[in-house]
């Protein structure tokens, strides 16, 4: 749902200062926006629309990752007022194409984190061993799911999921999906792109479609 | 010192290698021939040109105008380590490459002033020129191969580096990788000139002033001293160069700005 007509006072900050979770207004930059959402801690919303839209455009803003304007505060507090770092690790994208910079799938995790990743690999169908591999020879499926764990150790408050399930098979999909609900049962809230429509329904209470880099709800 | 005096006809008999050169690449069509011819006369117009103007500096032996050729010196080497990488920063390329190249370049000239010549010489023309000269030449060498370094493979390494941001980490620890493999490849070349010293190959230094008369032993130990001072100057240029241009590849977010760069 979009707040910016809903809500009238004229500072951002003091608007905002009660509200949980992730609120976004009025955000644009290159090729995007101007865009408003909000997302309460747990809920979960759905972002559909045709490719090249700007799905991941808009992602990519929200973790400020690209230069744009516009408001986002989390949990009442503006995104200015967090270091990047900090607000990257509390509001978290899973990008459709995951980065590695190591030769070990281990080497991606913090030690303390290998226990947790290694529960989470069984219950997304990984191999047992998974941890222990090199990068290069993992499948694209593998990967993905690997970046998703990769991302829900670090316990972000929220989570930003661009086609978390586009490279897997059915069974796998739906394990993941099981997964993303432990997580949203726990408080987090999640913003999921997809283009399966049955996917949508079975996750999110709210979708969005994005076309021509602006927001519509379905 | 007693230097050998040479004369154009020595250059002559020098040149009869090189023009055999030329005959044997027009038999085998290796098509280098012109090419070889150019250099060669490029070679020997522009060491004349230098003998002449340093002929004049070392008469006029004023401070002012050792330090605009110096000052020219600096520019022309920010250029040439500015024009390798075939990336390019929008803004501050030249910038970027000119104070890495200026800086490690001047301090290690003051070690030298203060190593090789006796208290009070002052800023004697025949001393300073080339000593800035040799200097420029292995800095120059050590900024470019670390420009490029992170140049050219900061595209290929964003998904990694894009990676970990998006995990939180810091651009500095995102980017440490890159960082510390680009400014190893720019130190590999002066680690190799100095293995290499005397065993493979007889340093320019040295080799100049045996030729010229001196006493091995004491142009060894010339050679000494200025290998160390090349040796620092281009380390410090390899992660100058390299650090001045990560930071123009970041903002006040964090971020990778991969829309700084630019083709050739």
């Amino acid at each position: 749902m979009s707040l910016s007509s809903s809500l009238s006072s004229p500072s951002p900050r003091s608007r905002y200062e009660r509200a949980q979770g992730l609120i976004v207004e009025e955000l644009s930059g290159a090729r995007i926006g101007p865009v408003s959402f909000a997302l309460a801690p747990g809920g979960c919303v759905a972002l559909m629309g045709p490719s090249g839209a700007g799905k991941t455009l808009l992602l990519r803003q929200v973790v400020d990752l690209d230069p744009g304007s516009g408001h986002v505060v989390l949990d009442g507090k503006a995104r200015e007022t967090y270091a990047a770092p900090e607000w990257r690790r509390r509001v978290m994208l899973v990008p459709a194409v995951s980065g590695w910079w190591a030769s070990t799938v281990a080497a991606h995790f913090p030690d303390e984190a290998l226990a947790e990743a290694s529960r989470l690999c069984v219950a997304m169908r990984l191999p047992e061993d998974i941890l222990e591999r090199n990068i290069v020879g993992l499948s694209t499926g593998e990967r993905q799911r690997l970046a998703l764990v990769r991302a829900l150790v670090a316990k972000p408050d929220v989570l930003l999921l661009d086609e978390p399930t586009s490279g897997l098979d059915a069974d796998a999909a739906l394990a993941v999906e099981g997964c993303l609900k432990d997580v949203q049962r726990g408080g987090t809230a999640m913003l999921i792109v997809t283009h399966d429509p049955v996917q949508a329904a079975r996750l999110a209470s709210t979708i969005h479609r994005i076309e021509d880099g602006t927001l519509r709800t379905a | 010192m007693n230097a050998l005096p040479l004369h154009a006809g020595d250059i002559a008999i020098a040149a009869v290698v090189v023009v055999l050169d030329a005959m044997l690449s027009i038999m085998m069509r290796l098509q280098m021939h012109r090419a070889l011819a150019i250099a060669s006369l490029r070679m020997v117009v522009q060491l004349v040109a230098l003998g002449f103007i340093l002929r004049t500096v070392f008469a006029v032996d004023a401070a002012w105008l050792t330090a605009t050729l110096v000052l020219a010196m600096t520019l022309a080497a920010a250029r040439e380590a500015a024009a390798r990488p075939r990336q390019r920063l929008h803004r501050g390329h030249f910038v970027a490459s000119l104070t890495s190249v200026a800086a490690p370049s001047l301090l290690t000239c003051l070690f030298a002033l203060v190593c090789l010549l006796p208290a009070g010489a002052g800023w004697p023309p025949q001393f300073v020129i080339p000593v800035v000269g040799i200097l420029l030449g292995n800095v120059l060498n050590a900024v470019s191969i670390g420009m490029t370094g992170v140049l050219e493979s900061v595209t290929q390494d964003a998904p990694a580096i894009e990676a970990r941001l998006l995990l939180g980490h810091t651009f500095r620890t995102a980017t440490g990788e890159l960082q510390r493999r680009a400014v190893r490849r720019a130190m590999v070349p002066l680690v190799n000139q100095m293995s290499a010293a005397g065993i493979i190959t007889m340093p320019g230094i040295m080799t100049g002033q045996v030729l010229a008369g001196m006493d091995p032993l004491q142009a060894a130990t010339y050679q000494i001293v200025l290998m160390l001072l090349l040796a620092g100057g281009s380390g410090l240029a390899a992660i100058l160069s390299v650090r001045l241009v990560l930071g123009r590849l970041t903002d006040e977010r964090q971020r990778l700005r991969l829309d700084r760069l630019s083709d050739g």
